[in-house]
């Protein structure tokens, strides 16, 4: 048999455990496949590969791809190149947290339950909510499970979304809506913002709720406390769609009326990783506790009347409830949800607000400049850490010259937005310096004389 | 494991400790006020802790210690395939050129990732038997909603739209009937028959002009495999209906029996399972969908194409289900993925699922003395033991599960399926030695014995945890989800 190194049983141990079993060979346990459904032969795949001999292959071949730690970053769109504390890796790597699975066994799975009991206390402080859950898969499929919790709380079957909502957010509502039977009609935007106007003439007391992103995909902020009033009117649920990292510097959605927040918890010590895994979060207020999907961990006691964490309220969910579930999310983002943890401490209270007021400034600092240089700013006024540029020539041209220059560009909103063609999205995070916000800078500065 | 308690961060908490450093502010710090409307500038911190970076080290640290995972111990966890996650994974998805790129950067400079990601759909394809892939979906749950939306779209095109039942068997995972119940569809179940199998006879009267798909798990969650598979497949197929998998359990089943040639037209995987993931703690996953030809079309876009030697993303696919999850699945598990693919090659992968099964078989001999069997033949990769000959004398399967952890095993998983009574569901994976295997099944036969002979050890265990069976009922009925200071 073949020898590998995952692989210990020796040809004596599998002799002895035939012996056992009282057959004579291995193949007599696939007696029950019938042969007419029976695979000969082996996979036509790659040969397996040394160790040594697959590092290298692998690592050439990740070479082919331009990555962050290389070019200075102006993209963000929903994923972020932000600081990672070092600290965030080394206890991610700790495999009793990785090689574990969802901890069914409280006694033994205590480490896991705390940190996911310290991550939804987080997660609540940072957006101003009551419960949030263990974690969801990222943040577009926590939108869609808000969109469907509101129409199964309200009995209502039509949904409102902005368009100023990340498009791919947008496409997945849309997809689980399908599944739903779900209605979703989208409210326009005004300036980049949603079109207050639109809405109020949208809503109606068949809205099961109202999606809003803040900050928005153009990274504006939107104006919540208007909104909020024109969406309870029609006591229609209110769901908002928030980079948890700008919650340290602006209201927090709790504070404004929300009845749900979700997002995505990437800007927490999560690498874009070609756009997963990250790490959605789920966040509502007490009274829909237990309408939420997926794991949430609580505290109790045990026989000694110690303090300890267990899986908690499962009745909402798939195992129990089956096909009476209103969601069927099973296994989650746990690790990502450890790794915003340590990166949301190791911030702490001090380092989350400042990082997205750094955010704020280096924004806002690179707008000021482009402006300077006769750039033109489409949608001006109170943003986050992105905004958006009508570009002086085609698209496509400028961001292959930022790419020759070892930059990467801001996203091409023409993709998304056919209105805005050759507009581009610039995020500028606390981790662009001063230095390569200046030659970005420049170099569109230059495109445009 | 640590016996000490561990206070929450936020007990440990000291005004004035940071644990951060971010970088030097070299522009010009405006003011928030100039910038941002009053009502929208956050006046109340966020009540985050503050430590510095060694407190929180020591945090995790501690809190690891107080956790079990595959490379603590033995962890027969049945239908989760708790295999060892190899190192060279880790590494590999930490490579700057995997971990560090943008799912928007221009398709040209991304190639790499997108031949992996392509090389690892045309390995899925060769290995599940179906004509091509997405990875579309963040894990097993995820792929069997993505599968269901696609076998509706799939029926509607062709306006049979009278097709609003998926059927699934008792003993099915949760998740089945919950992704049905979110696709739209109504589940039927269908009964198991005295052998663990799926009642044949049954399946013929639940089948008709209404059945849009069978979902099946092969082998079944008692670890058998179902014989009569094709048969099924031409009932469903007969019926007009599609036939789903669920591939939970394909560690049982490399290179011996292929979905797509027992008759399936819709796969999902767990990578995360099979293919090393890793599982942690939860989660993240990775559940990619294959399908036949004629499912092709309903496939989630964007679709990962090649064209003229460069990768791209197709989004213009009309009859395409939609997008399922933003970007293009959990790249990094399937980075992994990849390279345990890689690393195992085609014998190795055979060899994967025959010492897999081997172990399972002879753990189950092994133990058939001392537990009731339900099921008396060969198993798969894994295989249900009964409890009820110990609920006699007092002794519950909860107990057993619990008494295991003093052995320092994290028990099997219990009361499932749902159609065994007591039920313990082994699963040993191929990456146990012997010597794991050995230890196990004496400690399972030295519980036996005490369920016999002095009850009272097992019904109250654990002994020698970091914590007591801890009060489930407390924590429903009074939730406390947060710290409040």
């Amino acid at each position: 048999m073949t020898k590998h190194r995952y692989l210990p049983m020796t040809d004596k141990d599998q002799n002895e455990m035939l012996d056992a079993i009282g057959v004579s060979s291995i193949d007599e346990l696939f007696s029950d496949i019938p042969q007419s459904v029976r695979f000969q032969g082996e996979y036509k795949i790659k040969p397996a590969k040394s160790e040594p001999a697959l590092l290298k292959e692998l690592t050439k071949l990740a070479g082919k791809n331009a990555d962050a730690k290389r070019y200075a970053s102006f993209l963000g769109a929903g994923v972020y190149d932000h600081y990672q504390p070092i600290i965030v890796d080394h206890v991610i790597s700790r495999s009793e947290f990785y090689t574990a699975y969802t901890p069914y066994q409280p006694e033994i799975s205590q480490g896991e339950l705390q940190a996911i009991f310290e991550f939804q206390t987080m997660i609540c402080e940072l957006t101003g909510m009551d419960v949030a859950n263990s974690s969801m898969y990222d943040g577009g499929t926590a939108l869609a499970e808000a969109a469907m919790l509101s129409s199964g709380h309200t009995r209502r079957k039509k949904i409102l979304i902005s368009n100023t909502v990340h498009p791919e957010s947008r496409d997945v509502v849309a997809s689980y809506a399908k599944g739903q039977r779900v209605e979703v009609v989208e409210i326009p935007h005004r300036d980049g913002v949603t079109d207050l106007d639109a809405l109020k003439e949208l809503i109606s007391d068949d809205i099961a709720g109202v999606i809003i992103q803040y900050p928005n995909f153009f990274g504006r902020i939107e104006p919540l406390k208007e909104i909020e009033k024109i969406v309870h009117e029609q006591k229609s649920m209110f769901i908002v769609s928030s980079n948890p990292l700008a919650l340290g510097a602006l209201t927090p959605p709790g504070k404004l009326g929300a009845d749900i927040v979700t997002g995505d918890a990437q800007p927490f010590g999560i690498p874009a990783a070609f756009g997963g895994p990250h790490c959605g979060y789920f966040a509502v207020t007490n009274k829909l506790m237990r309408k939420v999907p997926g794991r949430l961990v609580g505290q109790t006691v045990d026989e000694d009347g110690k303090r300890g964490f267990v899986l908690t309220l499962q009745a909402r969910e798939q195992h129990i409830r089956r096909d009476k579930a209103t969601s069927n999310i099973c296994s989650n983002q746990a690790l990502n949800a450890l790794a915003a943890s340590v990166a949301m401490t190791a911030l702490g209270k001090k380092g989350v607000k400042e990082m997205a007021i750094q955010n704020i400034q280096k924004a806002h600092y690179a707008k000021t400049a482009l402006q300077a240089k006769g750039m033109e700013v489409v949608f001006e006024g109170p943003s986050f850490n992105e905004f958006v540029i009508k570009l002086p020539r085609s698209y496509r041209e400028i961001n292959d010259q930022l790419f020759a220059q070892d930059m990467i560009g801001g996203y091409h909103l023409g993709l998304t937005y056919p209105e805005l063609q050759d507009h581009m999205l610039v995020a500028v995070t606390e981790l662009r310096t001063k230095e390569e916000i200046d030659a970005f800078v420049q170099e569109l500065g230059d495109s445009h004389e | 494991m640590n016996n000490q308690d561990q206070p929450l961060v936020f007990e440990m908490s000291t005004e004035g400790r940071i644990g951060y450093s971010l970088p030097e502010m070299d522009v010009e710090a405006i003011s928030l006020e100039e910038l941002l409307p009053t009502d929208y500038i956050r006046i109340e911190e966020a009540e985050l802790p503050e430590v510095s970076e060694l407190d929180i080290m020591r945090h995790y640290t501690a809190l690891s210690n107080r956790n079990h995972g595959v490379d603590s111990g033995f962890y027969p966890l049945g239908s989760c395939t708790m295999k060892y996650n190899p190192k060279i994974n880790e590494n590999v998805a930490r490579i700057a050129g995997f971990a560090h790129i943008h799912p928007l950067q221009d398709a040209s400079t991304v190639q790499g990732a997108l031949e992996l990601m392509y090389d690892l759909q045309e390995h899925l394809v060769e290995i599940t038997g179906m004509d091509q892939v997405t990875l579309q979906p963040a894990a097993g749950a995820h792929g069997e909603w993505t599968g269901l939306m696609m076998i509706r779209a799939y029926h509607e095109a062709n306006g049979d739209t009278k097709r609003t039942k998926v059927i699934v068997p008792d003993s099915a995972h949760g998740t089945n009937p919950a992704s049905a119940t979110v696709a739209g569809f109504e589940t039927i179940t269908v009964k198991s028959d005295e052998f663990g199998l799926v009642d044949l006879e049954d399946l013929k009267r639940v089948v008709g002009d209404d059945t849009a798909a069978l979902m099946l798990t092969n082998p079944n969650t008692l670890g058998l495999f179902e014989e009569n598979i094709l048969e099924m497949a031409k009932v469903v197929h007969d019926a007009g209906g599609k036939l789903y998998y669920d591939g939970a359990n394909l560690n049982a089943v490399l290179s011996k029996a292929r979905p797509g040639d027992m008759g399936f037209d819709v796969v999902h995987l767990n990578l995360h399972k099979t293919f090393t993931g890793p599982h942690g703690g939860g989660g993240p996953g990775s559940g990619p969908v294959g399908v036949k030809q004629d499912l092709i079309p309903y496939l989630p876009k964007p679709v990962l194409v090649k064209k003229d030697g460069q990768y791209m993303f197709e989004n213009d696919v009309p009859q395409s289900i939609g997008r399922v999850k933003p970007f293009y699945g959990n790249f990094g598990i399937n980075v992994r993925a990849y390279t345990y693919i890689r690393s195992m090659g085609p014998d190795g992968l055979k060899a994967v699922t025959e010492n897999a099964v081997l172990n399972a078989n002879y753990m189950m001999r092994r133990l058939a003395e001392y537990y009731d069997l339900p099921y008396d033949k060969h198993c798969k990769h894994e295989f249900v033991l009964s409890g009820r000959r110990q609920k006699k004398l007092g002794v519950r399967t909860l107990d057993i599960a619990k008494r295991l952890l003093d052995f320092g095993y994290h028990p099997p998983t219990i009361y499932f399926p749902l159609n065994v009574e007591e039920c313990i569901m082994i699963e040993p994976t191929e990456t146990e030695s012997k010597e794991t295997l050995d230890s196990f099944i004496e400690a399972m036969i030295q519980i036996a014995k005490e369920a016999e002979e002095n009850p009272e050890i097992v019904q109250e265990a654990p002994h020698t945890t970091v914590i007591k069976r801890l009060d489930e009922t407390l924590a429903a009925r009074k939730p406390i989800l947060r710290y409040q200071s």
